[in-house]
């Protein structure tokens, strides 16, 4: 624990802490912009964010792990968001999902050892008409089969060997 | 012969390759020589057809639209049409697609598609913010309420309750500071027209807002956006900007002495806080967690102030109504719905998309004549409304008409406008298991009946989902439905149920053939199918033992294949890789 503590710098979160720590209701806007510098939300950060807000430490856990948009774990390079939305799960994306975790051998929520994909599930993206659809770092692909899945999944795997 | 040329930029563009549409456009206007460049818009709501460019004469207004352009068909419309003057009769829409955007009635999207969604100008050129001015210098906030009571506008979130009666009642509230909230946490799987309000008219909801905020006696909105919009909050905060440097929102608007202002909340992603108090509490930046009304927000809301929460595509409209009048909204609908609903239409339908339709039209007129009916050549099954608060509607009631109290009769509801259409591959089983993983997994868990009781009927679900279903599975499902409806305190978990309820009430044949034959008739639950080989149709060429994963097909060349239903994982490579057809499911 104290290993990971030291890993992370929080110099970043001042300024945020600065601008809202003082602001009432801004709990949620300040876990946003954490999540921002570090991708997730380290422990250490909850921490700080606790001390200098005043809002006991279980709460600002409790809020963290209320919203789905939140993650308690460091995330990889690329992160795979899987539409489950209704027109989605219409349209195949169950299928879509296997052969993402046959791909790259890992679960709904986990990460490849590479660091490189992480697969999240998540609820509707608002491309129903696209479905299924999925998003990558901020990518939308859509009208997914499991052919073109994999040759995304390549291509980006392709790239980061380059 | 000047023309234009515009694209549309929305998300839903964007991801079918609009950005690079609209390059190649450029690049082929420049390479020609010219000056002109295309001009972005936003979603139209044929989603069907993007990338879509439309070009129009700007002389004559005569317009043009093209669908699916890529890069190569951009390059064609820019030099042959838009430089050329040639229509490229090939690339158009067709007439049946164009039908599409004809049969409409647009108001919440009377500018989508059609604006610069980054330029406020655009805006003002299509009689924007007159209402507001009207609003501020001719009428009185009793005017204005009265104006909305006579339009019967209904809130178009889901819940259908009257606009004016919220703003009267937040009027009427005692309280330093009044606050106009716009909810604009579209969390509904399958809806996604608030988005396509936000990406392509700002304007209108702000305008709407700042209506709402005149009539009620506020000084300070707020909008509750869900973070997975990143677009929307962009073109928002660009058009309270715009809307700032020219006076609309601010101090002193209208030189009246009033002031009002408008910022942006980010959701973090809880399907929950669409309900009014779990947002309030997620704005205060607790967790979104809903509590007993009353006090209803308009007395008690944001920071226990009165605070009057609508929809965006309540907002959308309310500008038109104070330009054109509470009746003429009212001439359109029904006698309890009035005006018009915009409808996302999804799902296994040919042409899908945003459709805005008077009230009352019926449900086959929007999925068959609109819609142009099934994907491919599958038959209709059911349309699911409401999302997961909503239900399945079977082919059998589709000359329902689309108002809020003749689908609540059906055991779904209006919500958000969200229309899932589903062939016979869709299982309906499978489809309440979806909607009970999505609301156990969103359920807050404040109320027992909700946290477990959600949990409970997606237990059995999975399992008959599985082939081990029992007798009396659908009594108990039902009766744990009525529990969940009795015991929430909230909108989700009193709705948690409706999904498998409404299975159960038109569909109940599928239940009993996965309960007692262990089948699944959409051939879609996978460990109830059953995958064998055609001996008359085999021809022994070994491609399926090759495609299978698990080694279960076995066989000699040019001899009959067999498969060990021991072995098979259900994946489905055989009969999609068999060229004779010989696979079958059963």
């Amino acid at each position: 624990m104290t290993n990971i503590a030291a890993e992370i710098d929080l110099q970043p979160l001042e300024s945020v802490l600065a601008a809202y720590a003082a602001k009432p209701g801004s709990l949620i806007t300040i876990l946003q912009q954490t999540q921002e510098i570090y991708g997730y939300l380290p422990r250490p950060a909850l921490a700080e964010i606790s001390r200098a807000t005043g809002i006991a430490p279980a709460k600002v856990l409790g809020v963290a792990s209320f919203y789905t948009q939140f993650r308690l774990e460091p995330v990889g390079r690329y992160l795979i968001m899987l539409c489950q939305g209704t027109a989605c799960h219409v349209n195949g994306a169950e299928s879509i999902s296997a052969v993402i975790s046959e791909e790259l051998g890992i679960a709904d929520g986990q990460t490849t050892a590479d660091g490189l994909f992480t697969l999240k599930h998540v609820a509707c993206l608002g491309c129903c008409s696209l479905a299924p659809a999925m998003m990558i770092n901020g990518e939308v692909y859509g009208n997914l089969t499991a052919n073109s899945v994999r040759q995304v999944l390549h291509d980006l795997a392709a790239k980061e060997a380059e | 012969m000047a023309m234009r040329v515009k694209i549309g930029l929305g998300s839903c563009g964007m991801a079918a390759g609009a950005r690079q549409t609209q390059t190649a456009l450029d690049e082929a206007l420049a390479a020609a020589g010219s000056t002109l460049r295309s001009e972005r818009t936003g979603c139209i709501g044929l989603c069907f057809a993007e990338p879509l460019v439309e070009v129009v004469d700007a002389e004559s207004g005569q317009n043009w639209f093209y669908g699916r352009v890529d890069a190569a068909a951009a390059a064609r419309i820019a030099t042959e049409h838009v430089l050329g003057g040639q229509v490229q009769e090939d690339l158009l829409l067709t007439p049946d697609e164009l039908h599409f955007l004809q049969s409409q009635q647009r108001i919440a999207l009377r500018n989508c598609g059609v604006i610069d969604p980054e330029n406020i100008e655009h805006y003002i050129e299509r009689g924007g913010y007159q209402a507001l001015r009207q609003a501020v210098c001719d009428l009185t906030p009793e005017q204005i309420i009265d104006t909305v009571k006579i339009s019967g506008l209904r809130g178009r979130g889901g819940a259908g309750f009257p606009t004016w009666f919220k703003w009267d009642a937040c009027r009427k509230a005692e309280g330093d500071i009044k606050y106009v909230i716009c909810n604009a946490d579209e969390g509904d799987p399958g809806a996604f027209m608030d988005r396509s309000v936000l990406e392509s008219d700002p304007y209108s909801v702000l305008e709407g807002m700042a209506i709402a905020a005149r009539a009620i006696g506020s000084s300070q909105g707020v909008i509750y956006v869900r973070a997975e919009y990143p677009l929307s909050i962009h073109r928002l905060e660009l058009a309270m900007q715009a809307a700032r440097e020219r006076g609309f929102l601010g101090q002193n608007i209208f030189g009246s002495g009033w002031d009002f202002d408008i910022y942006i909340k980010a959701g973090a992603g809880a399907f929950v806080c669409g309900e009014e108090t779990a947002l309030l509490a997620s704005l205060e930046g607790e967790r979104g967690m809903p509590r007993l009304k009353p006090p209803f927000p308009a007395q008690k809301g944001f920071w226990q102030r009165p605070s009057n929460i609508n929809n965006v595509e309540t907002f959308a409209n309310v500008a038109w109504i104070i330009n054109n009048g509470g009746e003429a909204f009212a001439a359109m609908g029904t006698e309890t719905s009035k005006g018009t609903k915009v409808f996302a239409l999804a799902g296994k339908i040919k042409r899908g998309g945003l459709v805005e339709v008077p009230m009352g039209i019926t449900l086959r007129e929007v999925i068959f004549d609109i819609g142009g009916g099934i994907k491919g050549d599958g038959e209709f099954k059911a349309v699911q409304m409401g999302g997961p608060s909503g239900g399945c509607i079977p082919a059998s009631l589709l000359d329902t008409p689309v108002d809020y109290e003749s689908i609540s009769q059906t055991g779904a509801i209006m919500g958000s406008g969200g229309m899932i259409i589903m062939d016979e591959g869709t299982c309906m089983v499978d489809m309440a298991r979806f909607f009970l993983d999505f609301t156990q997994k969103e359920s807050c868990g404040k109320c027992i009946h909700c946290r477990i009781g959600t949990k409970r009927m997606l237990e059995i679900l999975e399992r008959i989902t599985r082939g081990e279903g029992k007798p009396g599975d659908v009594e108990l499902l039902q009766d744990l439905g009525r529990q969940i409806q009795a015991g929430s305190l909230c909108g989700l978990g009193a709705s948690a149920p409706n999904p498998a309820l409404s299975t159960i009430r038109y569909f109940a044949d599928e239940y009993r053939a996965h309960i007692e034959e262990h089948k699944c008739p959409s051939h879609s639950c996978r460990p109830l199918l059953q995958y064998h080989i055609k001996p008359e149709k085999c021809r022994g060429c070994s491609l399926c033992a090759r495609k299978c994963p698990v080694g279960a097909i076995s066989g000699e060349l040019r001899e009959v294949f067999v498969i060990d239903m021991g072995k098979c994982i259900k994946c489905g490579n055989c009969a999609a890789s068999c060229r004779f057809d010989a696979v079958e499911v059963l």
